[in-house]
């Protein structure tokens, strides 16, 4: 038996049908169509996944599709305006916080919530934060730079 | 040459043309991929680490609800030996498809046994469970010592051990032997004033990418195929899928999707061969996606090493002699990088007298992969740490001791030929005055020094360059963008046509878009891909030359090419304004049609590369934890095109090493299953383990390449490992001979200290 749940995500309705078992990574990526979120490892330990479940930040693979009825996810895809990318995504870029991009999607996500908590966070409380957001390219400096560069241009600092 | 030249783009930092697409989540991966009808296809793998296979049944798996197709080793054609060309861990075809399905036996755990493509994923593994299959279990070889044991068990029955003198009288798990050398051993030792004698030991490691194996295969009633995968060479693909299946490789079409991560990895074929085989069955596009898990007990992984060294030097630090033999892990099937490992562990240094033998051993573990400068991280631990011990002993500083035996241009590599100008003593000369080096220690602290090399590759490439209407630029290739190497591509072909960096697209295209092309990997791409669009860039331009010259009824020596546009000679009378690349591409129709240049080239003179690394680490004495405190890479790129890049690379490449130095092994059981396939057991590096990696770019220009140009994406894994363990052992006070240094084994060393 399928499962029909109506949920929000980036601030548009939507319902869909899902097995009991389908994660919300699952649903996001083949039941929405929304594959900006990754799957690096189905048990919660990289961070490829990342999203907002009511604001909470969370690994998409470890939540049941079925546990989102009646709330709201935000994803990779909801992050950049139709007219600008976020500060940090243009951080990213600049600062050439990516290699080969299959974990900055989740690392955006963290990244953006981690700013909301802490508009000035200092580069320990940076790296603490995306611990569980693996990179395997980088050896994270650049990522590390690109975010502490965003949060100075979002309080209005010259970064 | 590039010494001379006045860049206007080249060692800028453009943002990458691909950059949008992959910080909004737009950019496709290799599971993004889907098509409609598509099933999903699941592996049976093999629960035991050595067995005979002595049934399958497959009947029930079949009639399950949902199945459409079961496939096993026996739906696969006997594959003949033959060696692959082109890719970088090299191997052999018959190896390869026996690693993609097992055929009679199991020889890890985890080897395809059989595969299964159904309506959903669910049904898939369901039906795995319904397969039957008898096995007859055998001993596990887990070990180096294990394998070469004289009553060792065979993991293959018939291998017979090649590169011996004389020829091999029985079957062992010693697949091949290298052996060099030069000068006389025995009085080099004899001439010594200290040697230094050691046995290295280096874990299995995995490349740890982020994105699992993943592709989308489609089989016509035509027998003509298209597989969409992430990898890092559609060609190499392209050729393995159509040897394993026994297809004509003009029948096979390979599109690349994005690439998440590969450091050497995704050079072969696991799955592309099992989906496409279940589409032929099914009659439907099948997909398949590993599981991390599946990642880690299938793939890569890089080679387990012992490395028995023994160094003499003189008083004053000058190498007498050098005897390295070094057993590197093959997994279950040949071709572990010993041979590249052979050549490299002595590379940095002149040494008249030495002796090199290697192994390339099988065990139950999975077939080796290429990882980021293959068989070198290994290599260079030994021969490094040996240097620092050397250094200390002598009361020689470990740069000096390094510089008095540094290899210089025109000086023969102990692997064959001469070097060209190469960067080691700048890098060496830019640590010993980098604030890093020269800054006091803090208590505690130990400082670690280490080189690194890699030959670096060239290989065949082919670029296209196609001018359109107004004058901007497709350039089309056939390298999986692993690292910014199209925004490296862009800048190569704006710097040549003199455009804007913002005016170049560049499409990485599938196998019968691009021309063949070699894979992303060898540290090839920005050099001999990038020679390739340099090439096609100026066949733009000869093009042009020849159509201003005919517009203005002049001959073609009349004119040449400057600042992005056709002028007259100076001196050559001819009443014209300059033509720029948009002028004539808006007269296109008119001189000839469409502009368009291309280049094919097998790239020779790929600058080795060279690089020195700095590590201040701490050990903590009573949990026996390491902490980075401080790493500086410094490393020879001969030009940067992208700077950001480079650094990215030396920086990325560091942090790799580190793992592999303090926390990265596979871990077995008595059996030979791995007790730690995950991201949590197996621990990458992450970011609250780190400082920030500084990173100091030498550009000694390679005359090889148009710009200068180095490879620089292998190298910067090879020095870490001894990098961080000569720091480690400074701090401990103990010399640690065996990675990784986990805290039980440093606090073991700390006990024994």
């Amino acid at each position: 038996m399928k499962v029909h749940v109506q949920t929000e995500v980036n601030g548009e309705a939507v319902e869909f049908l899902c097995d009991p078992t389908a994660t919300l990574l699952d649903v996001l990526r083949d039941n929405l169509g929304l594959r900006g979120s990754k799957e690096g490892c189905g048990t919660g330990d990289c961070g490829a996944c990342s999203v907002e479940l009511d604001g909470a930040l969370a690994c998409s693979c470890l939540i049941l599709a079925a546990e989102t009825q009646g709330r709201s996810v935000a994803t990779i895809e909801g992050v950049a305006t139709p007219e600008a990318l976020h500060p940090l995504q243009s951080h990213l870029l600049k600062s050439a916080g990516l290699q080969c991009g299959v974990c900055t999607p989740g690392i955006v996500v963290a990244a953006k919530h981690l700013l909301e908590e802490d508009p000035n966070p200092t580069e320990e409380a940076v790296r603490y934060f995306l611990a569980g957001n693996l990179c395997r390219c980088t050896g994270y400096d650049k990522i590390i730079r690109a975010v502490l560069d965003a949060a100075a241009e979002m309080r209005g600092e010259a970064a | 040459m590039s010494e001379a030249m006045d860049f206007k783009v080249i060692g800028t930092r453009p943002i990458r043309p691909d950059g949008v697409d992959k910080v909004t989540g737009r950019a496709s991966f290799g599971a993004d991929f889907s098509l409609p009808g598509m099933l999903e296809g699941a592996v049976l793998r093999s629960p035991h680490a050595h067995a005979r296979i002595k049934s399958i049944k497959t009947d029930a798996a079949l009639a399950a609800s949902g199945v459409k197709a079961v496939v096993t080793g026996a739906d696969f054609p006997q594959v003949a030996a033959g060696a692959i060309e082109g890719g970088e861990g090299g191997g052999d075809f018959a190896d390869l498809a026996g690693n993609v399905i097992a055929r009679g036996k199991v020889r890890y755990h985890g080897h395809a046994v059989a595969a299964v493509a159904a309506q959903s994923r669910a049904q898939a593994l369901a039906a795995l469970a319904l397969i039957e299959v008898e096995y007859e279990t055998l001993p596990a070889v887990l070990s180096l010592d294990a394998a070469l044991a004289e009553s060792a068990p065979l993991i293959d029955e018939g291998l017979m051990t090649s590169g011996l003198a004389e020829p091999a009288t029985a079957p062992s798990n010693l697949a091949s032997v290298i052996e060099m050398g030069n000068g006389d051993l025995d009085a080099g030792f004899a001439d010594a004033a200290l040697i230094v004698e050691r046995r290295y030991q280096t874990p299995t490691v995995h490349q740890g990418y982020i994105e699992p194996h993943a592709c989308v295969g489609r089989w016509g009633q035509d027998d003509q195929a298209m597989l969409w995968c992430c990898t890092q060479g559609a060609f190499d693909v392209r050729s393995m899928t159509a040897k394993v299946l026994g297809q004509p490789v003009g029948s096979l079409k390979v599109i690349p999707s994005e690439i998440g991560g590969g450091f050497g990895g995704k050079t072969t074929v696991y799955l592309e061969p099992l989906a496409l085989l279940l589409s032929k069955k099914s009659g439907r596009p099948v997909r398949m996606v590993m599981t991390r898990e599946e990642v880690f007990r299938a793939t890569g992984p890089a080679s387990a090493a012992t490395i028995d060294l023994r160094m003499g030097f003189s008083q004053d630090g000058k190498i007498t002699a050098a005897e390295a033999t070094m057993a590197y892990e093959a997994g279950a099937f040949p071709g572990s990088p010993v041979g590249p490992g052979t050549m490299c562990v002595f590379a940095p240094y002149r040494i008249a007298n030495f002796r090199i033998k290697g192994m390339d051993v099988l065990v139950n573990k999975p077939k080796a992969a290429a990882y980021r400068a293959p068989g070198a991280p290994q290599a260079l631990f030994a021969t490094e740490s040996a240097m620092d011990e050397a250094a200390d002993k002598l009361g020689i500083d470990p740069i000096e001791l390094r510089l008095r035996n540094a290899v210089e241009e025109g000086d023969s590599a102990i692997y064959g030929p001469k070097f060209g100008p190469i960067g080691l003593r700048a890098c060496l000369e830019a640590a010993a005055a980098h604030p890093h080096y020269t800054k006091a220690k803090d208590a505690g602290v130990g400082r670690g020094v280490a080189v690194g090399f890699w030959f670096n590759v060239g290989l065949q490439s082919s670029a296209e360059v196609h001018i359109n209407e107004d004058g901007t630029v497709t350039v089309i290739e056939g390298n999986p963008d692993i690292g910014g190497s199209r925004a490296s591509m862009a800048l190569m072909a704006a710097e040549t046509l003199g455009v804007p960096y913002e005016s170049v697209r560049v499409v990485v295209a599938d196998t019968e878009t691009a021309g063949f092309t070699n894979v992303t990997g060898g540290s090839r791409v920005t050099f001999a891909t990038g020679m390739a669009v340099v090439e096609a860039s100026k066949d733009i331009i000869a093009q042009c030359c020849s159509r201003a010259a005919s517009l203005w009824s002049t001959d073609e020596d009349m004119v040449e090419w400057r600042d992005g546009a056709v002028h007259p000679r100076p001196g050559v009378n001819v009443e014209a304004k300059p033509l720029s690349l948009k002028d004539l591409a808006g007269k296109a129709g008119r001189t000839g049609g469409p502009l368009l240049g291309k280049a094919s080239l097998n790239a020779r003179g790929a600058g080795p590369g060279f690089s020195v690394n700095l590590c201040d680490a701490l050990v903590d004495q009573e949990t026996g934890q390491v902490q980075v405190k401080a790493f500086t890479a410094i490393q020879d790129a001969g030009k940067a095109i992208h700077p950001s890049y480079v650094e990215g690379q030396l920086q990325g490449g560091a942090v790799q090493g580190i793992g592999w130095a303090l926390n990265e092994e596979y871990v077995y059981s008595p059996e030979g299953v791995m007790e730690n396939a995950g991201f949590l057991d197996y621990r990458i590096p992450v970011a609250s383990d780190l400082p920030m990696i500084d990173t100091q770019i030498i550009e000694v220009p390679n005359p090889g390449h148009p710009y200068g140009v180095r490879g620089v994406g292998e190298t910067p894994i090879v020095a870490p490992l001894a990098a961080v363990a000569n720091a480690v052992s400074a701090s401990a006070g103990v010399r640690m001979t065996e990675l990784p240094l986990s805290p039980p084994r440093v606090l073991e060393a700390l006990d024994q200290a």
